[in-house]
């Protein structure tokens, strides 16, 4: 992202304690990335856990991914992907002042998010309703599970998709922020900071399914 | 450099009035006062429970009734439990980055503010609701799991350890959002001239400090946050019935709560640089070699974590690998340790009481680092696994440590956060009790772990008794040293005289500011031309 067309001057988007846009540019776009360092660790840490005990029951952890829905995984990535690209390309009509065209789009990335989360829904109750609860709830009788264990499976499913859910319950509530004030006309194409900042946490919470699908729908 | 005092008196202090204008400040001035107030109440209510504690031990329980102050070996539990959560968790881990931190970063480097004011205001209500929720245990079902939380026992107890491990999740958060901004600050809000090697080693200590919590807390939120987990869906993640592993739990919570030792230590040691150079009058020996230390101990900090689990069960190799490279820690803190000695060296030191709090921070931490180091040679270790050895050991290094430092510091600065100057005096008896009551209290504990006894337990044999008398006496010194030094704190703040801009001769830039600060820290921008130390 080229900082060339930022304003020099103390225009009155710049907070007191900044010299001028450009540093706010520079402290917000660190800032994001940082707090986007800890999000990496916070999935990173049961992303270990996750490897561990795969590397321990492999057969286990094969038979839980084979209980999923590889197909509707499949879609939610598709939507995701396509939720990026609008995210992307709304930061690029701001810097254009395509103001209309730039809510249009965070309005579909918030769709997306919707859809996302819906699909989701419909996979967790489908599960339930098998009795492939979570840990030691899962029904060994109602699921006729082969491992004993396999409810280790579903609690790393049920931690991993619900604290990435999560995610996506948040930057859906970050991005409609960013709709309203971008209908308000707080964001043009000499200030666009909060847009950034929010598209970068959506793409990672993006790039963090990306790593979900395969370990849990595709293993094995 | 210099700049004149506003000219009609405005300061931080007095620019708005009320207390709504203190709750919706985003001024990082006031909110390190805010941190301290907190903090302040926080550690009376951890140090009541010591005491308690400490009473509780004066005797052993051998005849019913006699010598017990706690109605059971369960309402012991309880309250070490909440003395160690209370201190750790809201005392010692945010004390000296988000109350000095919070308002000498900022004027250190000349900015303004930190780079957002806004989320370091949210870090404060983070912590006042993170703080809420691990209080409201108190009142629910009170835990007895110790700090730590240890799988299998916290899954397994009825006691509100998920609404506990919430809490400090919520006050974690709060701990990512302060290095975030500190980091950021650091690299982005410098003054003109103000480069890197020109930051006083307090905010290097900050820095690296804000790094380790910035990478190490996500970890621990996460492992709490399966712990919640755990306990509430069963998920068996640590649960060996579903071929789970409760020492996952350990190896999680230790990646984060080692190095958040080092997140205790590092700004203690920050504001001793400070310290010892300002009452040297001497240009800080090795500031290089100080700044870098900091990092590397940072950097280290992250392979250690094995040293908490030597009696786990863990490989002996990965035992061994973990002895070694806990010692290495001892090479930048020793670099650090010379250091100021030889800044010391040939100085002209005065014994101002924020000096008495510096060397006794060296005396004292010196005996928790070289204890330290003992309890990273495995054999060693195995024998004083779980005694009042590595009681003694990190109290040392946390209260003789991180506490002297930050009261040292809070001295140090005290002219400049209200603009009026504490009783000497006063401030030197606190310094003496402290001092003298600190090694009373813990010394003999490293006598009693050598000799086996365990730590957390309610009761001892009679053998133990003379030197836990001893101790229990020490912690009233203590005692009377904090309150000395709470009374000389608020009486300088209601009757104390003017504080001059710059009353120890100091020349860092924060001293280059009216005393308060105004409300922008300075009336112009600072452009700095030489490093903070330019004593000679």
């Amino acid at each position: 992202m080229s900082t060339d067309n930022i304003t020099h001057t103390h225009s009155a988007h710049v907070s007191h304690h900044f010299k001028d846009a450009t540093q706010e540019y520079d402290s917000g776009k660190q800032g994001i990335w940082l707090f986007m360092v800890t999000e990496i660790l916070m999935f990173g840490a049961v992303l270990v856990g996750y490897g561990i005990f795969h590397h321990l029951y492999p057969a286990m952890f094969s038979e839980g991914a084979k209980q999923l829905d590889w197909k509707l995984g499949f879609i939610n990535t598709l939507v995701l992907i396509f939720s990026s690209f609008t995210m992307a390309i709304s930061i690029q009509l701001i810097q254009r002042n395509q103001i209309k065209k730039a809510a249009m789009a965070l309005a579909v990335t918030i769709l997306c998010g919707a859809i996302f989360m819906v699909i989701k829904y419909f996979e967790w109750t489908h599960k339930f309703h098998m009795g492939f609860y979570p840990g030691r709830f899962l029904d060994m009788a109602k699921t006729h599970a082969e491992h004993a264990n396999l409810g280790m499976y579903f609690g790393f499913y049920y931690c991993m998709t619900g604290l990435h859910g999560l995610h996506v319950l948040i930057g859906m509530g970050l991005i409609t922020w960013l709709l309203i004030r971008t209908i308000r006309g707080d964001f043009h194409s000499q200030y666009w900071i909060p847009v950034e900042g929010v598209g970068i946490f959506w793409h990672i919470v993006d790039l963090i399914w990306i790593f979900l699908f395969p370990l849990l729908y595709l293993v094995g | 450099m210099g700049h004149s005092s506003s000219a009609h008196g405005e300061n931080y202090i007095n620019c708005e009035k009320g207390l709504w204008s203190w709750l919706t400040t985003v001024d990082h001035k006031r909110i390190g006062l805010m941190y301290m107030i907190t903090v302040m109440f926080f550690f009376f209510v951890g140090g009541v429970m010591a005491l308690l504690l400490r009473l509780e031990l004066f005797a052993p329980n051998t005849v019913q009734g006699v010598g017990q102050v706690l109605k059971n070996g369960d309402v012991y539990n309880q309250v070490l439990t909440y003395h160690g959560a209370i201190m750790v968790f809201m005392v010692i881990v945010p004390g000296i980055p988000a109350i000095l931190g919070n308002f000498f970063l900022p004027i250190h480097l000349g900015a303004k503010d930190v780079a957002f004011p806004k989320i370091n205001l949210a870090s404060w209500y983070c912590f006042m609701f993170g703080a809420a929720l691990a209080i409201a245990t108190f009142f629910t079902h009170k835990i007895d799991t110790g700090w730590t939380f240890y799988t299998p026992y916290s899954i397994r107890t009825g006691t509100s350890t998920v609404l506990m491990v919430l809490g400090a999740f919520v006050m974690g958060m709060s701990s990512v959002l302060t290095g975030l901004n500190f980091i950021v600050t650091v690299h982005k809000l410098r003054a003109p001239g103000m480069t890197m090697h020109r930051m006083p080693l307090f905010v290097w200590a900050l820095y690296s400090t804000a790094i380790l919590q910035m990478l190490a807390t996500p970890v621990l939120a996460i492992t709490l946050l399966l712990l919640a987990a755990e306990k509430l869906f069963g998920v068996g993640i640590f649960d060996p019935a579903l071929g789970g592993d409760p020492v996952l739990f350990q190896h999680f919570f230790w990646f984060y709560s080692h190095p958040a030792v080092y997140i205790m230590i590092l700004p203690a040691m920050g504001v001793v640089s400070e310290l010892i150079a300002a009452f040297s009058r001497k240009v800080i020996f090795g500031y290089t070699a100080i700044a870098y230390s900091s990092l590397g101990i940072a950097a280290v900090s992250f392979f250690v974590w094995g040293h908490h689990m030597f009696v786990s069960g863990q490989s002996a190799t990965a035992g061994i690998i973990f002895s070694f490279i806990t010692m290495l820690v001892g090479v930048p803190t020793a670099i650090k340790m010379f250091n100021w000695v030889a800044t010391i060296y040939k100085g002209s030191v005065s014994f101002d009481s924020p000096m008495l709090f510096a060397l006794g921070f060296l005396f004292l931490f010196a005996i928790g680092g070289v204890t330290g180091i003992m309890l990273a040679v495995l054999p060693i270790d195995v024998h004083f696994h779980d005694t009042y050895f590595v009681v003694a050991h990190f109290h040392y290094v946390m209260v003789g440590g991180t506490l002297m430092a930050l009261m040292g510091g809070f001295y140090y600065w005290f002219p400049k956060m209200f603009g009026k100057m504490f009783s000497e005096t006063l401030a030197r008896l606190s310094f003496v009790f402290i001092f003298i009551g600190f090694n009373v209290t813990f010394f003999p504990q490293f006598i009693l772990g050598a000799m086996g006894m365990p730590r957390r337990y309610f009761d001892y044999i009679p053998n133990y008794e003379a030197l836990n008398k001893i101790s229990t006496v020490g912690s009233w010194l203590i005692l009377t040293g904090f309150l000395i030094g709470l009374y000389a704190i608020v009486q300088g703040i209601r009757k104390g005289e003017k504080a001059p801009m710059n009353p120890w001769g100091a020349k860092t830039l924060e001293w280059q500011t009216s005393s308060p600060p105004p409300h922008f820290n300075f009336d112009v921008e600072p452009v700095v031309t030489a490093g903070p130390y330019e004593y000679r």
